[in-house]
């Protein structure tokens, strides 16, 4: 059935409206296009905060009714909407406080080193057809390489807060997060081989007939797995294991930057749903309603599901999760990749 | 196997234990009660643990008591196999309190001595660790000690 | 601790480094402070140490009147204060050879079970919680609610009850009792079968916690554990039924026992004691007589001159009271026989060759609470 116009119709309207405006005036296309490109940037950047702020309400409130209560009621009158915006000013004029032998520097950087890759995901990013940063032809592999650098900002974190446990946070942290990074990217080979592009549009253009979770199904278990285990969430949850380590790499962090941490995770959380709704639930793809609105619901779909593990299951040892990641997700990564080949030679 | 029984059993290996007396109209549960000489003791725990006819291998409770002459160490003994009890008492000189610890027999007997010696004063020769327990290891003085000084309080 | 310090620092080659787990700690289960020795995430060695909860009861004990001492002895293991409570009535009873009306030992039977029951539900909750597992305690904690609700309506109180008085319990079941109660257990086997399937099957827990912590049924007895440590290393002992007081005997129940000795087995044995207990407290409110609630005591209690020692089956193991009187109106000496206090010791044998995070579940697994251990 045939899609509603979404957002794109809008955005596409007003660039052709303001290149008309400017070829008019003679500004050359280069500038152009860099300041479509930083309001675009800025958009996105609003809807980021505004998403995290609604993830983390999300949160609250789901796991507040699967354990019988009912989470933040107060603020804001309506079931405590206003809850998250409270708390980000409280967090805002909270003391900084370093330990006293800590690394001064490194404690400092360590917040921004792990915010920044998860907003470059955002660059490719499909919310539609035509609403999209940069259709790169890299697309889906850039995603991947910039969560890798949230590994780095993980040890800095335990490391220079100057506390055994911090350390031990980190240490593990690094050990899992390595270690999940290629089941994750092995789960979508698949589907990239199917496709034949590592470019996020076509992956979606691709799924017009089937999704790829029908086909793909292996695949999308483990990227499901490996994913929860990226974004450091229970089971996989080591590096925040409250019970053992208080807090893990961000005990030492107070105010703003603790703040980071958290506003970093649920980006990640974000992207990674993101991520999964593109390659295998068909993207913006969808009957009646507009395309972003398909898209949206997709990954709150994905978001919600690991807000259900992290509230049901226990937390895995750090040496049965290494166990798991390197014994049985990466072979049966690889076997789906042996499968696809076949089917793949055996069609042409 | 019943009191009496125990008993002649026990004496015969050990001639030196008796029954413990007590004074007339002294309520006591129906549990055979011997006086240990404090020489012994070891010798006749590991023979209550090992021999298969006692096979006393649970140690119940270790206590201590200050009657004001004298310092008693009170074992509360359970066979699991024969399910049958025996309460040792071995008398301590207050002025000079040792007596042997029996924790390698029964290894739970661990911390139930080193609360003893904690609260009265107790030294168990032959005890791996023995440290304070409970109160800070700088405390002075055996507090459950009768004539433990302390400042009046309302019960007074 | 200096000496034994200094003695494991003087055999170290390799970078070990000491832990503190504790006194504060979110998985210690109170003031528990534990020295590892570290070589990196395996503990090499332990060194327990308690006394942060240290009140003094048994010297308080000294000083204080019997019914005083009730009142005093909810606090030593403040999650099931109804056992504590039956302990020690118990024990002057057995002095003063008093006959206790059979209404109150039913009431002492139903209230005991009751606290067993809310008793295990911490257990089943922290353990959860320790896991990982965030709801489980939220779960535990409701059904615990529903029993405080019944035990206020009882005795007014929601932890620390000094309910019961030498010669039976302070005061009748009120109007509705026992039609809430049976509705109770109805509600709350659905909801054992349910955390079963939750927790207790859950591939991940079981990953956490099958084969942790083996003890043998050799160091169980030699280090005289009790209670469902000693049930979980395959030994069926219980007091209840081997060596038993009250009317217990009147009542038909199993003991679930453990096979493998480790920390599944454990908790295991405590979930299926719940329900045992559901069955006793259904058997007696069935067999409940009418009657009196309390014998007939003086209003100063003066046990006559003797010494006994009485052993219950708390939830936690077996709880001794040796008491000696001496005719007074407070005991001479009063030796509390905590069994945390006495499974503890274990720890400082078994957490050798263990990683941290087994640390935790080992711990939680002996299910220790500071109020006994400390007194």
């Amino acid at each position: 059935m045939k899609q509603l116009p979404g957002l794109e119709y809008i955005w596409l309207k007003l660039i052709e409206i303001f290149e008309k405006i400017c070829s008019s005036l003679g500004i050359p296309y280069f500038f152009v296009f860099i300041i479509e490109k930083i309001v675009f940037g800025i958009i996105l950047l609003i809807f980021i905060c505004i998403t995290v702020l609604f993830l983390i309400w999300m949160e609250r409130k789901v796991s507040a009714h699967m354990q019988s209560r009912f989470g933040p009621m107060e603020t804001g009158r309506w079931h405590g909407w206003a809850q998250t915006i409270a708390d980000m000013i409280k967090l805002l004029l909270k003391e900084d406080i370093i330990p006293e032998k800590a690394d001064k520097w490194v404690h400092r950087i360590a917040p921004i080193v792990i915010f920044v890759p998860s907003l470059m995901g955002f660059l490719v990013i499909p919310f539609e057809k035509n609403l999209i940063v940069q259709d790169l032809n890299l697309g889906i592999l850039i995603i991947f390489a910039f969560s890798g650098i949230a590994v780095l900002s993980i040890i800095m974190g335990g490391w220079a807060s100057n506390n055994k446990y911090s350390l031990l946070g980190g240490i593990r942290s690094a050990a899992q997060m390595v270690s999940y990074e290629i089941p994750l990217v092995l789960s979508i080979l698949g589907v990239i081989m199917i496709t034949g592009s590592l470019k996020m549009t076509d992956i979606v253009n691709a799924q017009s007939k089937f999704w790829f979770c029908f086909t793909q199904p292996l695949g999308f278990i483990i990227y499901l797995i490996s994913a929860t285990a990226e974004v450091n969430r229970t089971p996989f949850d080591i590096p925040e294991a409250e019970s053992e380590l208080v807090a893990g790499y961000n005990t030492e962090y107070s105010g703003l930057k603790y703040g980071f941490f958290m506003l970093s995770e649920f980006t990640n959380m974000f992207i990674v749903s993101a991520v999964a709704t593109t390659v295998f639930l068909g993207g913006w793809m969808g009957p009646i309603l507009p395309p972003i609105v398909w898209f949206l619901l997709k990954t709150y779909l994905i978001v919600f599901l690991l807000m259900w593990f992290r509230w049901t299951f226990p937390r895995l040892r750090v040496d049965r999760l290494m166990n798991f990641g390197w014994k049985y997700l990466i072979p049966l990564a690889f076997f789906n990749i042996f499968i696809t080949g076949m089917f793949i030679l055996l069609i042409h | 196997m019943d009191k009496q029984e125990l008993l002649n059993n026990i004496k015969a290996k050990f001639p030196l234990i008796e029954e413990y007396r007590y004074l007339e109209g002294y309520v006591t549960d129906e549990t055979l009660t011997l006086k240990v000489p404090k020489e012994i003791l070891l010798d006749l725990c590991k023979e209550l643990k090992n021999n298969k006819e006692f096979s006393f291998d649970f140690l119940m409770c270790l206590s201590g008591v200050d009657y004001l002459d004298r310092f008693e160490v009170v074992y509360h003994l359970y066979s699991m196999g024969l399910k049958h009890k025996l309460v040792l008492k071995v008398s301590i000189d207050r002025q000079n309190p040792e007596v042997d610890s029996v924790v390698s027999v029964w290894a739970g007997a661990d911390w139930h001595e080193r609360e003893v010696y904690d609260m009265f004063g107790v030294i168990f020769k032959g005890h791996p660790n023995l440290k304070r327990i409970l109160l800070p290891d700088d405390w002075e003085g055996y507090p459950l000690r009768k004539d433990y000084a302390r400042a009046p309080d309302q019960y007074d | 601790m200096q000496e034994r310090l200094t003695s494991m620092t003087n055999n170290s080659e390799f970078e070990e480094f000491y832990l503190n787990m504790g006194p504060q700690h979110p998985s210690t289960h109170g003031v528990l402070h534990l020295l590892l020795k570290m070589d990196g995430e395996v503990v090499t060695d332990v060194v327990v140490d308690i006394g942060y909860l240290h009140r003094g009861m048994e010297k308080l004990a000294e000083k204080r009147t019997y019914q005083a001492n009730i009142a005093l002895s909810d606090r030593w293991d403040y999650l099931s204060s109804m056992n504590n409570n039956f302990a020690m009535c118990l024990a002057v009873e057995k002095l003063m050879k008093l006959q206790i009306p059979k209404r109150a030992d039913y009431i002492r039977v139903i209230m005991a079970e009751l606290n067993r029951i809310a008793s295990h539900l911490v257990l089943f909750g922290t353990y959860g919680l320790d896991m990982g597992a965030w709801t489980a305690i939220l779960y535990g904690f409701r059904e615990r609610e529903r029993i405080m609700d019944l035990f206020e309506s009882v005795c007014g109180a929601r932890l620390t009850y000094n309910y019961f008085r030498v010669g039976g319990v302070s005061a009748d079941l009120p109007e509705g009792f026992i039609e809430k109660t049976r509705e109770f257990i109805k509600y709350f086997r659905k909801k054992l079968k349910e955390y079963d399937d939750l927790l207790s099957n859950n591939v991940i827990f079981k990953d956490r916690v099958k084969n942790i912590g083996i003890f043998s049924k050799e160091d169980a007895i030699n280090y005289s554990l009790s209670g469902p440590n000693l049930r979980g290393s395959g030994i069926k002992f219980d007091i209840r039924k081997n060596d038993t007081y009250s009317v217990y005997n009147e009542f038909d129940f199993d003991i679930p026992v453990g096979s493998n000795g480790d920390a599944w087995d454990r908790y295991y044995v405590r979930m299926r004691e719940m329900y045992e207990s559901t069955k006793i407290i259904e058997q007696a409110l069935d067999k409940l007589p009418a009657g009196e609630i309390c014998a007939k005591v003086p209003k100063v209690i003066r046990p006559p001159k003797g010494e006994v020692y009485v052993r219950t089956e708390a939830p936690r193991g077996e709880l001794g009271i040796y008491l000696i009187s001496d005719g007074g109106t407070s005991p001479y000496r009063m030796k509390i026989r905590g069994p945390s206090f006495v499974n503890l010791q274990i720890l400082q044998k078994v957490l050798k060759g263990w990683k941290i995070a087994d640390v935790v579940a080992i711990l939680a697994s002996i299910d220790i609470v500071l109020g006994e251990v400390d007194r």
